[in-house]
């Protein structure tokens, strides 16, 4: 059954409840999909689109996805946790994803996640007191080539080795 | 043959074709910048934008900015190409914005190439010509053998030098197509890109005399056929980083805008496809397939026209393909670098595999962190529906088939088909047993066949060649080539494509230019979290599945990554213990517990603190891992510990018992002190340790405080007098 189509004035107010939780085009999508085969496989890219728009999966926003593709929310929190890619608490300004994937990790990679931790004071899943810095870990972004690399938001940074963090970090905090 | 099926397609290429040559007119100046997420990691964005001022403002209008995928030589990226008409092209390396500027003014405007910045220094010879011979090596074509040679000899009788003309020894894999096989040998002359076909003494003295010596190309001696790997030897065949390889899936990676469908028809693409629909015979698809003996990329090697067959012979009418394309190997990148500089090839292979066993519909099951590839394949999708090579009725074959795109979530469990499968169904991604497996009962229940992105990128090759040929390049099991990412602690860390059953010593040394800084090259890791690794003394190992399974190690997906003397073999173990006990989906309990049990066991041998039957108990544990886990990931999680226990058991027990680390990696079993009486007192190293551990006046020796030191190691990279000792 669609929940796009309340059969009472109960249901009706529930359903634009979660409606006005999510962005409009969320759930626009979700109506879009209600109308294909297997809409609940959609789920996934749903909370993609979710995480995309706040940076992370907030509580409200997991509940009302629950209901609009009319998964159980039990299963919703399940597969948001289940996967590394989605985030529970909302992160900093910067999210500074470092690759430890293998190419990186023989090309030093700790060496530089050490000298970021010494920046920042933080660790991996941590955020810096003034929002700006989150920690990360990667799990290889495809650039091994390049090793070792991190990601800011969605630049990746190559070759980067301990001595050139602080100006990095610098460049950033110094953006308005 | 249904020939309205072939003349839509003509159709669509000419159209094509117009619409290319209206972007890249004929006479053109082209400038190629690289367009991936490596590239643009190492700044060709900002060159691009560079490029695109100083064009406008030269207000030439003959001057084409054109992006290309990345060619795979990431160590030396950015890489700018610059083709002027009537010359041979040339390729710049690690360009940086005052480098475009040179280029530009230097190059592009004035003809004047400039030198240092030339890739792999190779600058113009300074001969008119450039000969590029196959050596025929790769495919056992005897009647090239002693042609070059032969040709050298004479060159020199006639005194021609090298003033006139460069010779260089090349593999190209793939000139010996169809009829024309092992008539003779075959060599690129530049510029002008002629493809010779030479037989005897005769055909070379003609060639030396007409072209070579009077610029009169001998028109009989030339072949008009285009073998798949031509544009890119005409483009990249003198750089020795390229011409040992031999690109077949990585065919158009570097030469086509990967963004732009009437390139990829230019190319040659979309004609297996029409083809396969023309002839309307999915059978026929397959025993192609099954007689290329191509086997699947993705790291189990399965024959992938068996797999077709199992699906295809399943009744019902509703079956899916998907793409796997979740690329899980932490250090390989192929799949991303395929996806980025050629998507379009994978969606052909994949609509082909559609029509062969039976499905309307499929997926591509893509990793979240490759923003850039997702984009690539959005885009090839809406073309090809705009085009009519995806949706109803394509081509006017009445076969109807779409795509849709599926983002993984950071699970590298995802990558093991039945999780896949409950990924793309929107729940958590755990494995399932199998029996039955996917080509039974995959996706929504329905028979469902999963291939490698490079899998796929190889069936219209294979179509349009022929299994013959395919199967030839390859070794007598595995048909065809190999696309590897070369990484690590190796001098050209990129994409190597190779024959399968190349020796490691070639991908590794010859092409990989071995280890950096004249370190010794120790061991190389294939095959991920679920691989091993193989010491350098099997350097002369020919790469196949076989072997490598063999070896206690397995092909995967390809990544390659190379380690030298400074690597120590259990904290490598340690290192993907660690990602398989983090990835363990936890379903099972031989897995779940049993990768923690083995972690931690490494993790105390690395701290110095090893027992002595650790050893036995790592064995006793992986190889139950090995026998009870669920899915592939418990199965193979022990394999990077038991290969190194396998031939590097000394190094383990020298953690143990004499609580050292070969390597001097393990920071817990390494030692810093300073030598006295080379200390000059330069204090370099008290005021870099971070543990204000070391003491000593300005110009006397100073002393390390064994106690308080973390053994950072930055006192030993500081000292300029080789005062600091790590044992
Ligand atoms: C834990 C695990 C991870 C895997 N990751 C990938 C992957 O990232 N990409 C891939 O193509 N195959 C991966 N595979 C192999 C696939 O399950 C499957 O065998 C393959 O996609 C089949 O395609 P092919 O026959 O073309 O190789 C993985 C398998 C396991 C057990
Ligand atoms: S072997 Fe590991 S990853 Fe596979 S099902 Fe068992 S616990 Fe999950
Ligand atoms: S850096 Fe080297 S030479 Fe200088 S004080 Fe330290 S040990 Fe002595
Ligand atoms: S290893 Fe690090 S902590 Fe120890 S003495 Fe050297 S600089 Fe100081
Ligand atoms: S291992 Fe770091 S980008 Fe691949």
């Amino acid at each position: 059954m669609s929940r796009f189509q309340p059969t009472n004035a109960c249901q009706r107010q529930a359903i634009d409840e979660s409606r006005a939780t999510l962005p409009a085009d969320i759930v626009d999508y979700i109506q879009k999909v209600e109308g294909q085969p297997h809409p609940e496989s959609q789920l996934i890219s749903v909370l993609h689109k979710i995480q995309r728009h706040y940076g992370y999966l907030d509580r409200a926003h997991m509940d009302a996805v629950a209901h609009l593709l009319g998964v159980p929310a039990a299963k919703v929190s399940g597969v948001a946790t289940f996967y590394h890619f989605f985030r529970l608490t909302p992160r900093g300004k910067y999210v500074i994803s470092v690759c430890m994937g293998t190419a990186c990790y023989v090309k030093g990679a700790d060496k530089v996640l050490e000298k970021i931790r010494e920046e920042l004071g933080i660790d991996f899943g941590e955020t810096t007191r003034d929002g700006l810095f989150s920690l990360e870990e990667a799990r290889c972004l495809g650039t091994c080539g390049l090793a070792p690399v991190l990601m800011i938001n969605d630049e990746v940074h190559a070759k980067v080795s301990p001595d050139k963090v602080p100006a990095l970090l610098e460049r950033y905090a110094a953006q308005p | 043959m249904n020939k309205k099926i072939l003349k839509r397609f003509d159709s669509l290429r000419l159209e094509g074709e117009k619409a290319r040559s209206n972007v890249i007119r004929p006479g053109s100046t082209i400038i190629q910048v690289g367009s991936a997420t490596c590239e643009n990691a190492a700044g060709a964005r900002e060159i691009r934008e560079e490029f695109r001022k100083h064009i406008a403002s030269s207000g030439r209008a003959d001057i084409v900015l054109h992006d290309v995928g990345c060619t795979g030589r990431c160590s030396l990226e950015p890489i700018v190409g610059i083709l002027r008409p009537g010359e041979r092209p040339v390729k710049y390396q690690q360009v940086s914005r005052e480098g475009v500027h040179r280029i530009f003014t230097d190059h592009v405007l004035h003809g004047q190439p400039v030198a240092e910045l030339i890739l792999d220094g190779t600058q113009k010879s300074g001969s008119r010509y450039e000969i590029l011979f196959c050596r025929g090596e790769r495919c056992g074509n005897l009647a090239a053998r002693g042609l070059q040679a032969r040709l050298r000899e004479r060159l020199e009788q006639r005194g021609v030098g090298a003033d006139v003309v460069a010779v260089q020894g090349v593999n190209f894999a793939d000139m010996c197509v169809g009829e024309s096989k092992f008539q003779g040998g075959h060599f690129l002359v530049r510029p002008g890109n002629h493809l010779y076909r030479v037989a005897s003494d005769a055909d070379l003295e003609r060639f030396i005399d007409e072209h070579l010596l009077a610029d009169r190309p001998v028109q009989e001696l030339i072949v008009q056929e285009q073998p798949i790997g031509q544009n890119f030897f005409e483009l990249y065949g003198d750089i020795s980083f390229f011409n040992r390889q031999s690109r077949i899936a990585l065919r158009n990676s570097g030469i086509i805008d990967p963004t732009s469908l009437p390139e990829y028809l230019n190319a040659g693409g979309f004609h297996s496809l029409a083809r396969v629909l023309a002839a309307g015979d999915p059978d026929g698809v397959i025993a192609e397939l099954s007689a290329s003996k191509l086997r699947g990329r993705g790291g189990g090697g399965f024959p992938t026209g068996s797999k077709w067959q199992m699906a295809r012979k399943e009744p019902g009418g509703e079956k899916y393909i998907i793409c796997n394309a979740d690329e899980g190997d932490p250090g390989a990148f192929m799949d991303r670098s395929m996806l980025e500089g050629d998507p379009f090839s994978v969606v052909e292979g994949m609509i082909i595999g559609g029509f062969a066993i039976g499905a309307s519909r499929g997926f591509f099951y893509v990793r979240a962190e490759y923003p850039l590839a997702i984009e690539r394949i959005e885009n090839a999708l809406a073309a090809c529906r705009k085009h009519g090579l995806l949706g109803e009725d394509i081509l006017g074959s009445g076969f109807s088939f779409d795509l849709e795109i599926r983002l993984g979530a950071g699970a590298f469990v995802c990558g093991e088909e039945t999780a896949l499968i409950h990924s793309i169904e929107g729940e958590r991604g755990q494995p399932r047993i199998r029996p039955p497996y996917p080509s039974q009962s995959g996706l929504w229940g329905k028979p469902t066949v999963i291939n490698n992105v490079e899998t796929f990128a190889n069936v219209p090759v294979i179509l349009e060649h022929g299994a013959e040929w395919f199967r030839h390049i390859g070794s007598d099991k595995s048909g065809g080539t190999k696309v590897f990412a070369l990484a690590g602690k190796v001098n050209h860390t990129g994409l190597v494509e190779v024959p399968i059953g190349t020796t490691l010593r070639e991908i590794i040394m010859e092409i990989g230019g071995g280890c950096p800084k004249g370190k010794r090259f120790k061991a190389v890791q294939t095959g991920g979290p679920a691989g091993g690794c193989i010491p350098a003394t099997h350097a002369d190992l020919a790469v196949d599945y076989d072997t490598l399974t063999a070896m206690g190690t397995i092909m995967g997906s390809g990544g390659m990554i190379v380690m030298d003397e400074d690597d120590c073999m259990v904290d490598i173990a340690k290192f993907f213990m660690k990602f398989s006990a983090d990835e363990s989906c936890g379903k099972c309990t031989p897995c779940r517990e049993g990768s923690k049990r083995m972690l931690e066991i490494l993790e105390r041998i690395t701290a110095g603190e090893g027992r002595e039957d650790d050893i036995a108990k790592l064995e006793r544990l992986g190889l139950l891992m090995k026998r009870t886990s669920l899915c592939g990931l418990g199965r193979a999680a022990a394999n990077p510990v038991l290969s190194t226990l396998r031939h590097y058991r000394e190094e383990y027990a020298a953690h143990i018992t004499e609580h050292r680390c070969p390597a001097k990696r393990c920071a817990a079993l390494v030692r810093y002190s300073i030598l006295a009486d080379k200390c000059v007192g330069c204090t370099a190293c008290a005021r870099n340790c971070p543990a204000n551990c070391i003491a000593g006046a300005a110009k006397k020796p100073h002393a390390i405080d064994p106690e308080r030191c973390i053994k950072c190691g930055r006192c030993f990279r500081v000292c300029r007098f080789g005062a600091v000792e790590r044992n």
